[in-house]
């Protein structure tokens, strides 16, 4: 089959285009290199809804942020993913950081942000308890939110299949073709897709998949970011993100909820070799510690579950880049999306749509088109006798597979069918939290890989843990 | 609602014993709920001997362990409520559990914590460096070879010198894996002496002391480990680095108890056990609310989990029947050179009481001091103490009323 838009990359812009553009009539296929959606920065970000005070006015990062912090909170709404409007806090501990403080306010004014606050530190200290004593100026910004980054992906990209959307997995791009209006891209297993228009949303591989094209004008700067995760005892340490005040590298190491009640402290910025340097190192870590024992000295560091790293896919200029390539016609770079991306993903979504729009693609709306998706976390939040009332119909809700989630297995096998269905272990831990507290899946594992066997009728030992060479088992005793 | 005088939370070792032990003291209305399929606990996937020495004469494997207890319960006709996990317990003890038949919810007169222990992960140990798959906690790997049949990997690396840890490298050996070392980052090990000989020596598996896995290699499956020692403040030596190929590393760092419930319900809980503050009939500071096994602290031997669990299941009983005591109770303390004690409060009646401790570090040639106040009460010789290996001491309860408000046990060297 021609398609009408290839997207190449399935993270959490590649997913939010993908289900923008499921609303026309048009073939749409999204790529993906990795075994699932949300595989590379998507899946390991702070998962901040950011105000907008700090991109420079006039930028697109400032355009789409402000925008995009409405269109994202609908969106959430719309595909049921848990989000939070918490607000956030930016400290100040010394004369310099003040005054950078009052520059971001300013900022943040003319940026048409609502509700902005300076607070004296006693008085972000009466709002926030364990602020440090050291903490001299805050700037409060209500209007900022958190949201579980990998699984708005998962649901954008879910909802873009329930509307006609096909998803490609495992396919690596090696090879692009552009011959008589066709993109003919090739991926490293030997499959091959075409289609008219191309929507590079590679992430840290965007510069890679344009010079692919043909268009070598985009470099990628990947930068890692640590941090560490604590278990949802530890959630209620702050209710605000404290973030520090930031510096050319990044917003700064911050301590904040996530959307699904634990603690997040990081990231670092550090630049990398490749956007696959994704390893956590001693120094990274001991940074992240540092700088949380200065802003929020009571976080109780025994209770991290995991750490992990993100690699944002930085770009010199500093902007966003989401154009029509100048090189390579019908091929639109969405590049260079790091802070704040995911905030203004839903924008640009739509700003890619008017891109398309503009470059003649028909835009025809489907009138079935249902933006809707349903709560896969549901069950979870149901009475006892609504529980009770499910469990009667299918047992497998009330077979507990996950202790420190209280996950079943009607809510896993939920995840293995459910667009897009999970294919391994790390799958189903994002779709349904199993595995994701604090004994890291040492109970539930070797269930939950028997139930991804039986659903996709594969061996025990074809259980993988991301796709790939990633297998649990070496084999039968 | 259902109602049962006693309901037990854990189908495991100490679970099963605590049952047998209430309804042989009178209480016939004894329930257990239990999150498996099948009773015993942990047991089931300790394939190994070593079990029961201490409480039945004789040495056993762990499902065989489990089996004794498992029909001393059937004997009883005491009802096991399997596949259901208890989600909750209320202030007037009613419990919620979640079943395959639906939400269960029972009003008990009296409640017995036994819900065990799990694993310290790779996270909480902040170790950096990928995330392949092949770093599984060594339960978790005893759990998948054992009972489900399956190798998790074959060349093999062991952080962390715990019980499990050990027998876990016996394990992989035997089943034909190579095991390239078992690290431990303390300057001794946390297991038991036998196992580390019957388990590590006897198959010329290394033990590295005052060594850690400091980096984690692979992006699929684990490539190997980078191993190195450790200074003083347990930070890797630059120099001391090394690296092996491996595609497993198992964790055996620590076991913690499962006391999510525990916390829920508002009973207090000891920082340093991990487990409920209880009294020396393993009562809670909930009234009518007990705890034994590893839930309340981690043991070395399930003979001890047995013995502490049928002191709960006695209380248990005692307290629906009326017999329970209200005397007043005084504190015990770690003193000098101790982790722990437990109980964490006496109450003073009856003859005696068993002090169970934990010492800080290994020593020889030692004497364990038991003080009231000021009062020296009673001193016990030990010609070896260590971490891994819990003290028992058997204290007139006599003699700790009087003068001092708690009862310190400390360590002291010979002279």
């Amino acid at each position: 089959m021609v398609y009408d838009i290839l997207i190449v990359g399935a993270g959490v812009c590649g997913g939010m285009i993908a289900r923008e553009l499921s609303k026309y009539d048009l073939r749409v296929c999204l790529l993906e290199k990795a075994n699932d959606v949300a595989a590379g920065a998507s899946k390991a970000n702070s998962g901040i809804i950011h105000g907008g005070y700090d991109p420079e006015p006039g930028t697109l990062k400032q355009k789409l942020n402000t925008e995009g912090v409405k269109l994202l909170f609908e969106a959430a709404e719309e595909l049921s993913v848990p989000y939070l409007r918490n607000g956030s806090m930016v400290c100040a501990f010394s004369e310099y950081e003040e005054e950078q403080l009052r520059e971001l306010y300013s900022r943040g004014i003319s940026n048409g942000v609502q509700g902005l606050k300076l607070l004296s530190g006693d008085e972000a200290r009466a709002l926030e308890s364990n602020l440090s004593q050291s903490v001299t100026l805050a700037l409060h910004v209500p209007e900022a939110g958190i949201i579980c980054p990998y699984k708005l992906t998962i649901a954008a990209v879910g909802n873009a299949m329930d509307n006609g959307v096909t998803l490609m997995r495992n396919f690596e791009v090696t090879s692009i073709k552009h011959k008589d209006g066709f993109f003919g891209l090739t991926s490293s297993a030997g499959d091959w897709v075409s289609g008219k228009y191309l929507i590079n949303c590679a992430g840290g591989y965007s510069g890679k998949i344009a010079a692919m094209a043909g268009d070598d004008s985009i470099e990628i700067i990947p930068r890692a970011g640590e941090y560490m995760l604590l278990d949802r005892s530890e959630g209620k340490t702050v209710s605000h993100t404290i973030f520090r005040a930031p510096s050319k590298e990044g917003k700064g190491i911050l301590v904040s909820p996530t959307a699904d009640g634990n603690l997040l402290l990081g990231p670092t910025a550090v630049r990398v070799d490749t956007p696959d340097s994704t390893e956590t190192t001693r120094e990274g870590l001991a940074a992240v510690i540092r700088s949380v024992k200065e802003s929020v000295p009571t976080v109780d560091l025994s209770k991290v579950i995991t750490s992990f790293t993100g690699v944002r896919a930085s770009h010199m200029d500093g902007d966003f880049i989401i154009a029509q390539s100048k090189l390579v016609k019908n091929l639109v770079n969405v590049a260079a999306i790091d802070s704040p991306g995911l905030t203004a993903c839903a924008a640009i979504a739509r700003y890619v749509t008017d891109i398309l729009d503009s470059m003649g693609v028909k835009l025809c709306a489907k009138p079935d088109w249902n933006g809707k998706r349903e709560d896969t976390e549901a069950f979870s939040k149901l009475t006892d006798e609504q529980k009770d009332a499910v469990i009667k119909k299918d047992p497998a809700y009330g077979r507990i597979i996950c202790r420190c989630e209280g996950i079943t297995e009607g809510e896993i096998r939920h995840a293995l069918r459910k667009n897009p269905p999970a294919l391994d272990m790390d799958g189903v831990k994002r779709r349904s939290r199993s595995g994701m507290g604090r004994c890291q899946g040492g109970f539930c594992a070797p269930y939950v890989m028997k139930l991804i066997a039986e659903e996709q009728g594969i061996k025990l030992e074809e259980v993988t843990k991301n796709g790939g060479g990633s297998k649990m088992l070496t084999g039968r005793i | 609602m259902k109602n049962h005088d006693i309901v037990i939370i854990g189908g495991g070792p100490a679970g099963m014993a605590a049952a047998a032990a209430a309804f042989d003291r009178g209480v016939r209305d004894v329930v257990i709920i239990d999150r498996e399929e099948h009773p015993g606990g942990v047991l089931k996937q300790c394939i190994h001997n070593g079990f029961g020495l201490h409480k039945l004469g004789r040495e056993l494997t762990g499902p065989e362990y489990a089996d004794v207890y498992v029909r001393m319960i059937r004997e009883r006709g005491i009802k096991v409520y399997s596949d259901t996990m208890v989600t909750s317990i209320s202030e007037d003890k009613t419990v919620t559990a979640t079943s395959t038949g639906g939400i269960l919810k029972i009003r008990a007169k009296a409640v017995v914590l036994a819900m065990g222990c799990r694993e310290r992960s790779r996270g909480a140990l902040n170790i950096s460096g990928t995330r392949p798959a092949g770093v599984y906690s060594a339960g978790t790997a005893q759990k998948l070879i054992n009972c489900d049949g399956y190798m998790v990997g074959k060349r093999v690396v062991i952080l962390g010198s715990g019980d499990i840890g050990l027998i876990m490298a016996r394990r992989m050996t035997l089943q034909g894996a190579k095991v390239e070392a078992v690290c431990e980052i303390l300057p001794y090990s946390g297991g038991l002496t036998r196992n580390i000989v019957q388990c590590l020596e006897d198959y010329g598996i290394p033990l590295y002391l005052s060594t850690t896995v400091a980096e984690i290699h692979g992006r699929e499956r684990l490539e190997g480990v980078t191993v190195a020692q450790v200074d003083a403040s347990r930070t890797p030596i630059e120099s001391t680095k090394r690296y092996i190929p491996c595609d497993t590393l198992l964790l055996s760092c620590g076991l913690i108890p499962e006391n999510e419930l525990t916390q829920a319900a508002g009973i207090d809980i000891d920082r340093v056990t991990g487990g409920a503050v209880v009294d020396q009939f393993r009562q809670t500071s909930r009234e009518g609310v007990f705890a034994c096994g590893n839930v309340l602290q981690v043991h070395d031997l399930v003979d001890h989990v047995s013995d502490e669990a049928e002191t709960a299941g006695i209380a248990a009983a005692d307290y629906v029947l009326g017999k329970n005591t209200d005397a007043p109770c005084i504190e015990t303390r770690a003193g000098e050179g101790v982790r722990y004690v437990l109980p964490q409060r006496v109450r003073l009646t009856g003859d005696s009481v068993s002090l169970y401790l934990r010492v800080r570090e290994p020593q020889s040639n030692v004497r364990m001091v038991v003080k009231n106040g000021g009062r020296v009460i009673k001193t016990f010789p030990r010609l070896k103490v260590a971490p891994g290996e819990m003290e028992k001491l058997e204290v007139p309860v006599g003699l700790t009323s009087g003068d001092g408000d708690s009862l310190t046990v400390s360590v002291e060297v010979q002279k």
